[in-house]
């Protein structure tokens, strides 16, 4: 767990040092997210390890003091240096970090929400400005976890979504306004109601008596299978341990407290036990254009194992995470590292893998679930074509 | 055949067998032996129709030999044979025992339907295994019902087989001879009259020699479309001076249909000799020996006045192959077509759009006759038309012409040169530092990508792979290495030894289909499968104004041949000269194929001017863009 790995904190301060040692060429806001974007351990799963890991509130409220304090410093800096431009951007991250507290909303959505409540803040009187404020919002929100596929293609598609209207055209800058923020509120809307619609979606996929494989935490996949609870279905799931973040564990947890019967696998037995499995069933960190999935490390694996075994994949994802990535093969993504405890030190010369995520290519992927229906991953490009272009 | 038949449906292509068939055999004198099921194999008269002078004999599989050039199911019929031996006629009654002594089309559409006269009935199995067009298959099917319900009705002759047979087998060889040199009377007397009337009336003078001409063999030329041809010369020289050029032949026009050929050759403004040796199974690809048509147009060039000078020049340019790949092409002629837009007036009493147009019609058939158009060379005339019927018509002549003129530099600006510019920033990012990059033949949208890659600094090498005759790669190999990139070269026999250090491949297109189907230079096929094989990622480099919504499933139905001699030789090797006279053998026959189709399964992802889309994606692209850039 999450105190006890103490390579986990050894690196985090060590970040932080690095942070403040490194001359930053950006503004001195940017050191205000100092703690966000790090080299060796993305943020997202920062944030995802806070949030699971078993972590006394207290001192949660603590770290989270101990890092407004920093950013307040840098803060009462940039204001003699900045202007509003910083305040406001600064408030975006506050904004986003507020929501972000909450453990059962996703990332891209408290994005979403975040920059929804920029325009609504926003104090420009023309159009143009407007677009150029939310596109800095963006940005700064973009940047303070740079792996995090669904934060980005949140953004990236909020600002499409909205800015997208024929309401830009008309002359009045207010009426135009309202109908950005009207559309920002709905995006932000479909979002978190995301999750609701594809557990209903899924309900048509889990019949009564099956086995289903889930890998990694997805709050989506979870949320489908509390649903298909509250419908009086029988099924039980096994579920894959999940190192180095043992997602596994905290998924049975949440599994046997809705009184299913759950099973834990370790990675390697997953080739082992998939022949009493019916389906597999995972979430996503971002749907790329090809179709494929980026999702937690061990997912391609698994797919692999059920496509030799003729077992049906299925992704819940939603519509949001649909990035305009196109990776080619595994080294083709931006890396995200974690690092892993393996419990015993390892000697210096031997170098770990840890990535902590891998592609896996459309022709593994059964059917997606999605906000938008149910779509087969040839889908997505068609979604990403239509509202890019 | 009845001559009210409209040849259109062609009597011949109904016989044409594709691949190795026994034809029937027609020496075979006697009564029709239902029994003896298989005709001898040992005389086969080496021309099975009229289209083919050269047909490969099949190997002697006696007792399967019927059923096999047969696909459709025979043995329903045999009970039937015995009881049908004796009836009238050929019930596939094209033959008309009258016609004995002048053979024709229609016989020679019979003697093939004769192989079935052990008693078959059915002209199915007449059905080559790769029918063009669905006429055909339209036209024998009516046949069967025909022939089934009305056995002796067909053409009124209730003749023994034996009589057909004779006479048939008179009259193919005949029948074969005269149809090569038939046309090439033809054409000689066309060129004559042409000589005769120079200029004016020109085209009044070859209908009408062309109509002397028919009636003047006695019947060499297929009786019932010689009737019909005339009668169609007749109505069609009513329009024909002015409206000749304006029935642009259909592009992909399939050249085995006789009538169809005759008719374009007439209106045909460069003289063309068929090439001879024709593989069969490529008889509805145009092909025609290359030597003689370059003198040709040389020689007309001041006679060719509905046709501008730099289309003419640009067409020239086409035949001699100084200009190649699709951008080119279409970047050349579309500069032509400005050229002469600019030059253009509007003659008293016609209106600037449908003269206009019908100008264009004219070049474009033109062009069709110098090299078959590529479809980007369609699409970019399809919106040229478009604009020019979306004129308004309150335009003065001299704002259309600018409008239209600026038009096309709008065109050629953004769908060709801003995109590829495009297209190389999307594509840069999937190089890295350290990749094997693999090409094949010469693309330009890949060469500018490669050189672009490497101002970037990037590090990388390139394997080229090319392939004769064209050895397109060394133009593209020589640019290369002139700038500084590490290259190897290989040809096309090699690529499965150098793809397993290979880490990406680039390759361009000549189109991608709507269901990602990548129609490309010959050869991309094969090295796309061997990289897919090795799990090497494929990446096509194709502007979006290629794309159509055309769905080919393999390279034959829709392709082009090049010059059969360019196989034969290898340039500056003179030593190698084993196929030299192949002309005169008549078991050889040389294929060039200029194009193949890529599977979409091989592509792993199309870079087009819209970013980076999967080969699944191409048809919302055509949906959803194809109007708007029609419209621009």
């Amino acid at each position: 767990m999450w105190y006890r790995s103490a390579s986990f904190i050894l690196d985090k301060q060590e970040q932080q040092r690095n942070a403040a040692a490194e001359s930053r060429p950006l503004s001195p806001a940017s050191t205000a997210m100092a703690e966000s974007p790090s080299a060796n351990v993305s943020m997202y799963y920062q944030t995802r390890a806070a949030h699971h890991g078993v972590v006394s509130s207290d001192w949660l409220a603590q770290a989270q003091a101990a890092v407004a304090g920093n950013s307040d410093d840098a803060a009462a800096e940039s204001n003699d240096s900045g202007g509003e431009e910083i305040g406001k951007r600064f408030s975006v991250v506050d904004e986003f970090n507020n929501w972000r507290k909450q453990p059962d909303l996703a990332e891209a959505v408290a994005a979403i929400r975040a920059l929804a409540s920029v325009i609504r803040s926003s104090q420009a009187k023309t159009m143009m400005e407007l677009e150029i404020e939310l596109k800095k919002a963006s940005d700064s929100l973009k940047s303070w976890d740079t792996t995090s596929i669904s934060l980005t293609a949140g953004c990236d598609l909020f600002m499409r979504y909205v800015t997208r209207t024929s309401a830009l055209d008309r002359e009045d800058f207010g009426s135009a306004k309202s109908r950005l923020l009207e559309r920002a509120e709905k995006f932000g809307e479909i979002s978190y109601k995301a999750r609701r619609i594809i557990a209903m979606l899924s309900q048509d996929f889990i019949f009564d008596g099956c086995t289903i494989l889930v890998h990694g935490f997805s709050r989506v996949v979870l949320e489908a299978l509390r649903t298909a609870v509250e419908n009086k279905k029988l099924f039980r799931v096994l579920c894959t341990e999940g190192r180095p973040d043992r997602s596994g564990l905290r998924v049975s947890n949440e599994l046997a407290k809705l009184d299913i019967p759950v099973k834990l696998l370790i990675d390697s037995a997953v080739a082992y036990s998939m022949d009493e499995v019916d389906m597999v069933f995972v979430g996503a960190d971002g749907v790329v254009e090809s179709g494929g999935i980026i999702n937690m490390m061990g997912t391609y694996q698994i797919a692999l194992v059920a496509k030799a075994m003729n077992k049906p994949m299925y992704v819940a994802a939603e519509s949001y995470k649909f990035a305009r990535l196109y990776p080619l093969d595994q080294k083709d993504m931006v890396p995200a590292l974690r690092p892993i405890d393996f419990g015993v030190p390892i000697p210096s010369q031997v170098e770990v893998e840890t990535s902590a995520r891998d592609y896996t290519p459309p022709q593994y992927l059964t059917l997606l679930f999605t906000d938008l229906g149910v779509l087969s991953p040839s889908v997505v490009s068609d979604e990403l074509i239509q509202l890019y272009l | 055949m009845e001559s009210r038949r409209v040849p259109r449906t062609v009597s011949d292509p109904k016989v044409r067998q594709v691949g190795f068939f026994a034809p029937p055999d027609r020496s075979l004198s006697g009564p029709p032996d239902p029994t003896s099921s298989s005709p001898p194999l040992s005389n086969i008269s080496p021309s099975g129709n009229s289209l083919s002078p050269v047909m490969i004999p099949p190997p002697r599989h006696l007792s399967t030999d019927l059923p096999r050039h047969l696909p459709h199911p025979q043995p329903p019929l045999s009970p039937l044979r015995a009881p049908r031996a004796n009836d009238t006629s050929i019930p596939v009654g094209s033959y008309n025992p009258s016609e004995f002594s002048t053979p024709s089309g229609i016989a020679d559409f019979s003697e093939d339907q004769l192989s079935p006269r052990w008693g078959r009935k059915s002209s199915s199995g007449k059905f080559a295994t790769s029918l063009p067009s669905g006429g055909f298959g339209m036209a024998a099917a009516k046949k069967i019902s025909d022939a089934n319900s009305k056995p002796g009705v067909a053409d009124g002759g209730a003749d023994t087989e034996v009589q057909k047979e004779k006479a048939t087998a008179a009259g193919k060889p005949l029948k074969e001879k005269t149809t090569k040199a038939e046309r090439r009377a033809m054409q000689e007397a066309q060129r004559a009259a042409k000589a005769a009337t120079k200029g004016e009336g020109n085209k009044t003078a070859l209908v009408n020699s062309a109509n002397a001409v028919k009636s003047v063999k006695p019947a060499p030329q297929k009786k019932d479309n010689s009737s019909v041809a005339a009668s169609e010369r007749k109505s069609g020289d009513r329009q024909t001076d002015k409206d000749r050029k304006k029935d642009v032949p259909h592009p992909r026009m399939q050249f085995d249909d006789e009538n169809r050929v005759e008719k374009a050759k007439k209106r045909s403004v460069v003289k063309q000799a068929e090439a001879r040796n024709r593989v069969e199974l490529f008889r509805h690809l145009p092909q025609y020996e290359h030597g003689a048509r370059l003198t040709d147009l040389e020689s007309k060039f001041f006679q060719l006045g509905p046709v501008h000078p730099a289309v003419y020049k640009v067409g020239f340019r086409y035949l001699t192959g100084d200009i190649s790949g699709g951008n080119a092409r279409c970047i050349a002629m579309l500069q032509a077509f400005q050229e002469s837009i600019k030059d253009y007036s509007t003659p008293p009493e016609k209106t600037l759009i449908r003269d206009l147009t019908s100008k264009i019609n004219c070049y474009v058939s033109f062009l069709i006759e110098c090299r078959p158009l590529s479809i980007s060379m369609g699409n970019a005339i399809r919106f040229l038309k478009r604009r020019i019927t979306s004129l308004p018509l309150n335009l003065s002549e001299s704002e259309a012409i600018t409008s239209l003129v600026s038009d096309i530099d709008r065109f050629i600006n953004e769908k060709i040169i801003l995109a590829d510019n495009v297209i190389v920033k999307h594509a840069v990012t999937k190089i890295r530092d350290g990749d094997v990059l693999l090409t094949y033949a010469s693309s330009s949208a890949v060469e500018m990508l490669l050189l672009h890659a490497h101002e970037l600094g990037k590090r990388f090498r390139v394997v080229i792979v090319d392939s004769r005759p064209k050895l397109e790669g060394k133009m593209l190999l020589r640019r290369l290495v002139g700038k500084g990139i590490s290259c190897t070269y290989t040809h096309i026999n090699a690529v499965s030894y150098v793809m397993h250090e290979v880490t990406r491949v680039f390759l361009g297109a000549s189109s991608v289909l709507a269901n990602g189907t990548v129609y490309s230079r010959v050869g991309t096929a094969c090295v796309a499968m061997v990289a897919h094989q090795f799990r090497v990622p494929v990446l096509i480099c194709c502007e979006a104004y290629k794309f159509h919504e055309r769905v080919q499933l393999d390279s034959i139905c829709c392709n082009e041949l090049g010059d059969a001699e360019m196989v034969s030789r290898v340039t500056g090797r003179e030593d190698i000269n084993s196929l030299d006279g192949w002309t005169s053998s008549e078991n050889l026959q040389p294929l060039n194929l200029l194009y193949d189709a890529t599977p979409s399964d091989y592509v792993s992802m199309i870079i087009t001017d819209y970013g980076m889309i999967p080969p699944t994606s191409v048809p919302v692209i055509v949906r959803e863009y194809g109007r708007e850039y029609l419209l621009i």
